[in-house]
């Protein structure tokens, strides 16, 4: 789904192209920052004290998560800047691209870019010879982990909405809201492999995400029902 | 992989020769493909170049240089035009060159992955004559500096020899070196190529099919390139010749020596464009001075078969740029800078001096392209296609280093619209991609494993 919504919405304006891979640089570079920390710190313990790794672990996931936070508002505000440019730039006076669709394409750059490093290995793996939670671990494992997936990339792609709509009007709280279910996605993942704890949750708070989005981008009920109906 | 390090010598031959038609290929080519291309890019570095629409071209070295030289030429657009539409179109050219640079990336990873080929090692080639196999690791990094220095001196040599060809207007000798390192190039190796994957794929092919695919195949390359062809066939081709190149360098070079020489490329790059002495920017001047974009063009167009090494005749590029260069036909004075002019002669086969007047008449709005080396696809090949074959990461790897190059694309694009004028393309790419490639490799991978393994996310 993902890629679909690449393909339909992102690949025919360039502009959005580079905004799609910058968003992906960015998160990366989170990711980088927040591996780092957690390397420091498992290098810096014993590595045989299993709880403590553990622990390390969740540390490192909840940094991750206020690192990526983090890095979507950098890029925000260097969105910020470039929009200005743009529109001093264009011949009518008003930029090419506007803020909600730059938060949007934000949002599918970092979603797709964590996607890609949760999912690809996997699907390599998954190409190969072996069976399936042979070990005593689950034997849905691939099918939890597409899903899981691409319910983070949705996810990722409404929180950019959210965030830089915050952003824009100055409301605090949207912004903690986000980080907050961004923390809650993340920690629910963390009863994993007992499915119903991590993917339930994330799939009900990314309905809740996406209609809060909707109603932000201007949608309403009304227009929904509009496009249904093909009117 | 077994490491062979000096196999038989029948097997070290073909290699020997092979490689050393590419040396001596690569560094004339950058120089000279900068000279001619008027800043495009600098010798085994690419240079981009944007130009916008109209009179003025901005981002052509040559193009300023041409505009200080009092050549005619500013339409009456104005200033604020320009840039604008060259701002406009900076997205557009951006993605120009993202399409292809991803395409031939792509090529190259999938062939990594899948052909046994070319991750064994059979051999180095004469350039890398010390071999990495030792037991210390200071020895190996000493060997791996040692191979960088030659390969680079190598790479300088062949450059000041293709300036000083040029300035003396030994043009035909360099032509027909094109000619013969293309040659080379799109038969030789695409045999090899073929015949590795066939093997991979266990597909048989006898004898008189493959002849006649390779002899097609190579013919109308040979045409493409160097004289007419329909563009995309021409762009397609080029990212070819690039993959091919960029396989061959990732299976010959040893391991640290690639890494060392990636990032002593990018300096050469840097120091050869931007330095008031270097080969590549005396190239550009050369061309300036004597007026004469188009007879680069000549060679213009072999070179951009010469892909070999470094970098460079145009290649994806060229498509946009010869659309712009038909575009910029119409009498705007644009056509002086090298770009301009390159793309012509190829089509109209004038060497003279001025721009030949065209009978194109493209629209005006024609996008202008912008233009990048042939050596710079190469070489983000070989750092996206050794992270692919020698990452434990796999794919995380991969993937952070075409972001990084892609990112350092868009960046050096950036310079070029506020510079405007030709520089080089690998520097920062390559920065970026060294730098996200141990990064990835050594501290995210450990994190993703653990994460996957406990199937957490973040």
């Amino acid at each position: 789904p993902a890629l679909g919504l690449f393909l339909f919405t992102i690949a025919r304006d360039p502009l959005r192209i580079i905004i799609l891979i910058a968003g992906a640089f960015f998160w990366l570079v989170s990711l980088l920052l927040s591996s780092l920390i957690w390397f420091i710190a498992v290098k810096a313990s014993d590595p045989r004290d299993e709880p403590l790794q553990k622990g390390l672990l969740i540390f490192g996931v909840m940094f991750s998560v206020l690192l990526q936070e983090a890095f979507r508002f950098l890029y925000y505000k260097l969105l910020r800047k470039a929009i200005e440019g743009l529109v001093a730039l264009s011949e009518d006076g008003c930029s090419p691209i506007s803020i909600q669709q730059m938060a949007y394409v934000a949002g599918v750059g970092f979603g797709l870019m964590s996607g890609a490093f949760s999912m690809i290995n996997l699907l390599a793996d998954s190409l190969g010879p072996g069976t399936v939670g042979i070990h005593g671990d689950s034997q849905l494992y691939f099918l939890t982990s597409a899903f899981m997936t691409m319910v983070l990339i949705f996810l990722h792609t409404f929180w950019g909405i959210l965030f830089f709509h915050g952003c824009e009007h100055r409301r605090w709280w949207e912004i903690a809201a986000v980080v907050v279910m961004h923390l809650a996605v993340s920690g629910s993942t963390f009863c994993n492999p007992l499915y119903v704890g991590s993917l339930v949750p994330s799939y009900l708070l990314m309905a809740a995400a996406a209609t809060w989005a909707y109603l932000l981008s201007g949608g309403s009920a009304q227009n929904l029902r509009r496009f249904l109906l093909c009117k | 992989m077994i490491t062979f390090m000096n196999n038989s010598d029948s097997e070290e031959e073909p290699c020997n020769e092979r490689t050393s038609l590419m040396s001596a290929e690569s560094p004339p080519v950058p120089s000279y493909q900068d000279g001619l291309q008027a800043s495009e890019a600098g010798g085994a570095q690419a240079h981009r170049k944007r130009r916008t629409g109209g009179s003025r071209s901005p981002n052509n070295i040559a193009d300023g240089d041409m505009s200080n030289s009092g050549v005619p030429v500013r339409e009456t657009t104005s200033e604020n035009e320009e840039e604008e539409l060259t701002l406009k179109y900076g997205a557009k050219h951006v993605i120009m060159l993202f399409v292809p640079v991803t395409l031939c990336m792509i090529v190259v990873v999938a062939t990594i992955k899948s052909v046994r080929f070319y991750t064994e090692k059979n051999g180095q080639l004469i350039y890398t004559p010390f071999s990495e196999d030792t037991p210390s690791v200071g020895q190996r990094l000493l060997n791996s500096v040692l191979n960088t220095i030659i390969m680079i001196s190598v790479i300088v040599v062949m450059t000041v020899f293709l300036v000083l060809l040029y300035k003396y207007r030994c043009y035909k000798f360099i032509h027909g070196w094109l000619i013969l390192s293309s040659l080379m190039l799109l038969f030789l190796f695409t045999y090899i190529y073929l015949g590795e994957v066939l093997k991979t794929y266990n597909v048989a092919m006898d004898y008189p099919t493959l002849f006649l695919v390779i002899w097609n195949f190579g013919a109308v390359g040979m045409i493409c390139i160097h004289w007419k062809g329909p563009l995309q066939l021409q762009q397609a081709y080029l990212i070819m010749i690039s993959a091919l190149m960029a396989l061959v360098f990732i299976k010959y070079l040893p391991e640290w020596s690639a890494w060392v020489i990636l990032g002593a490329i990018s300096i050469y790059d840097l120091m050869a464009v931007l330095c008031p002495k270097g080969p590549l920017r005396m190239l550009v001047e050369t061309a300036q001075e004597r007026n004469e974009p188009i007879f680069p063009a000549l060679i213009y167009s072999s070179a951009m078969m010469w892909t070999v090494g470094m970098a460079k005749p145009d290649t994806a590029a060229r498509g946009p740029t010869q659309q712009m260069q038909d575009a910029a036909e119409d009498g705007r004075d644009n056509h002086r800078s090298p770009l301009c002019t390159d793309s012509q002669r190829s089509e109209m086969r004038n060497p003279g001096p001025t721009r030949p007047i065209t009978s194109f008449e493209e629209v005006e709005e024609e996008e202008r392209g912008v233009k990048l080396g042939l050596g710079d696809f190469i070489f983000y090949s070989v750092l996206v296609g050794k992270a692919a074959a020698t990452a434990s990461g796999d794919w995380n790897t991969t993937l952070a280093c075409f972001v990084a190059i892609l990112i350092g694309l868009c960046l050096t694009l950036l310079l070029l619209a506020v510079f405007k004028k030709a520089l080089p393309a690998l520097p920062i790419s390559i920065t970026f991609g060294l730098v996200f490639y141990f990064s990835t490799d050594n501290l995210v991978r450990p994190f993703m494993d653990t994460l996957a393994s406990h199937q957490l996310y973040i």
